[in-house]
């Protein structure tokens, strides 16, 4: 049994990134969407605790917000992966329940 | 399956400053109704939503707090609010409202609601539920 | 695969009516259900007619008027966050005594009891939100 958590807020603006991070078990998958696409890049402020969980939960970006806000995938966090909308429903079907970070 | 689903409300936003906990609080009295398991969590800045004395007078906004006491005739029975949320805020259990039930599995006895928990048991808490509705 | 979603916030000011309509559209085009969505907080203004964005901008209100059409979604809308924010239908324009309704074709007004029904009835709950 495992969940699959979405975050939609920038880290830099409140702990929401943190939050979830904290609550995820191993197995979880994390989903960073619309704001919450900045969480994901290397070299900031939050990149140390996103790459600490990474090995544990699986991390993953929306591709299409990720583009919207001009970011390409080389500046993500190693072990990062880039999903679509349809990768969105894979990882929902995927884990048994969906917890929204609202 | 059973027909009884594990439903988690997750509130982690403070009250008044948005319409979230309340908003989320008419969900809780409307969704008794359907028999489910329901629980309720509170973390982050949810834990303001509990607080004593909130007396809104002042800014002309209804004062909800109160509803917290009436979950129990609702059979809402299980409050679990965030230790380390609590800390972080400079708060304790002594600053949130009592909100008590009657247990009717041990003769009708009151039973505080509100069950203090670590971060790592809200994760486990988390973990078993079948729906979770984020305010 | 049944999945029920929730919008939680208004259109335009917040992207979430725009990823959830991205998301609903994925999950048909892969085969699952959606046989609801449910409309609060300020979700419920994804609902009214009188909307007119520029013509060179996605409009949220028909986008999902014409996915529902095409896919038997069934758009709620809760009431009791409607009426705050005067998202009226005919029948309760007239109980009101207002002089419109404006709600959009393929949306309808309910009780929150049809999001409880949804976590109960699909396998899946995703909510979109602030």
């Amino acid at each position: 049994m495992s969940t699959l958590h979405t975050v939609n807020k920038s880290p830099f603006v409140n702990r929401t990134l943190e939050s979830c991070l904290n609550h995820c078990k191993d197995g979880d998958a994390v989903l960073m969407i619309e704001d919450g696409v900045y969480g994901g890049l290397g070299g900031t402020a939050v990149s140390a605790i996103v790459a600490e969980k990474a090995g544990s939960v699986s991390i993953h970006v929306l591709t299409p917000d990720m583009e919207a806000r001009g970011l390409s995938a080389d500046r993500l966090l190693d072990g990062i992966t880039c999903v679509g909308y349809d990768g969105f429903v894979e990882l929902v079907t995927k884990h048994d329940r969906t917890q929204a970070w609202l | 399956m059973s027909d009884v689903k594990k439903f988690l409300y997750v509130n982690r936003k403070a009250p008044y400053g948005t319409i979230y906990a309340l908003e989320s609080l008419e969900v809780v009295l409307i969704g008794a109704a359907f028999d489910q398991d329901v629980s309720l969590a509170f973390l982050d800045d949810g834990v303001f939503q509990l607080t004593r004395d909130q007396n809104t007078d002042g800014i002309g906004v209804k004062n909800f707090s109160p509803t917290f006491r009436a979950l129990g005739d609702y059979d809402v029975t299980r409050l679990y609010v965030e230790k380390e949320s609590l800390d972080e805020r400079g708060l304790t259990a002594d600053d949130l409202q009592e909100i008590m039930y009657e247990d009717e599995d041990d003769d009708w006895a009151e039973k505080p609601a509100i069950r203090i928990v670590s971060r790592a048991e809200m994760t486990d808490i988390m973990a078993e539920q079948d729906v979770i509705l984020s305010f | 695969m049944k999945i029920g979603v929730v919008i939680s916030e208004g259109p335009y000011t917040h992207e979430a009516a725009d990823t959830a309509y991205n998301f609903v559209k994925a999950a048909l085009t892969a085969g699952h259900e959606v046989p609801r969505v449910f409309f609060y907080h300020d979700g419920v203004n994804v609902s009214t007619r009188l909307s007119v964005p520029p013509q060179d901008e996605r409009h949220i209100q028909n986008n999902w008027t014409d996915l529902a059409r095409e896919h038997g979604i069934d758009l709620v809308v809760c009431i009791a966050a409607a009426q705050r924010r005067g998202i009226l239908d005919r029948n309760e324009a007239e109980r009101q005594g207002k002089d419109t309704d404006n709600i959009a074709e393929g949306f309808r007004i309910s009780g929150l009891g049809q999001l409880i029904e949804m976590g109960i009835q699909t396998d899946r709950l995703v909510m979109f939100g602030d």
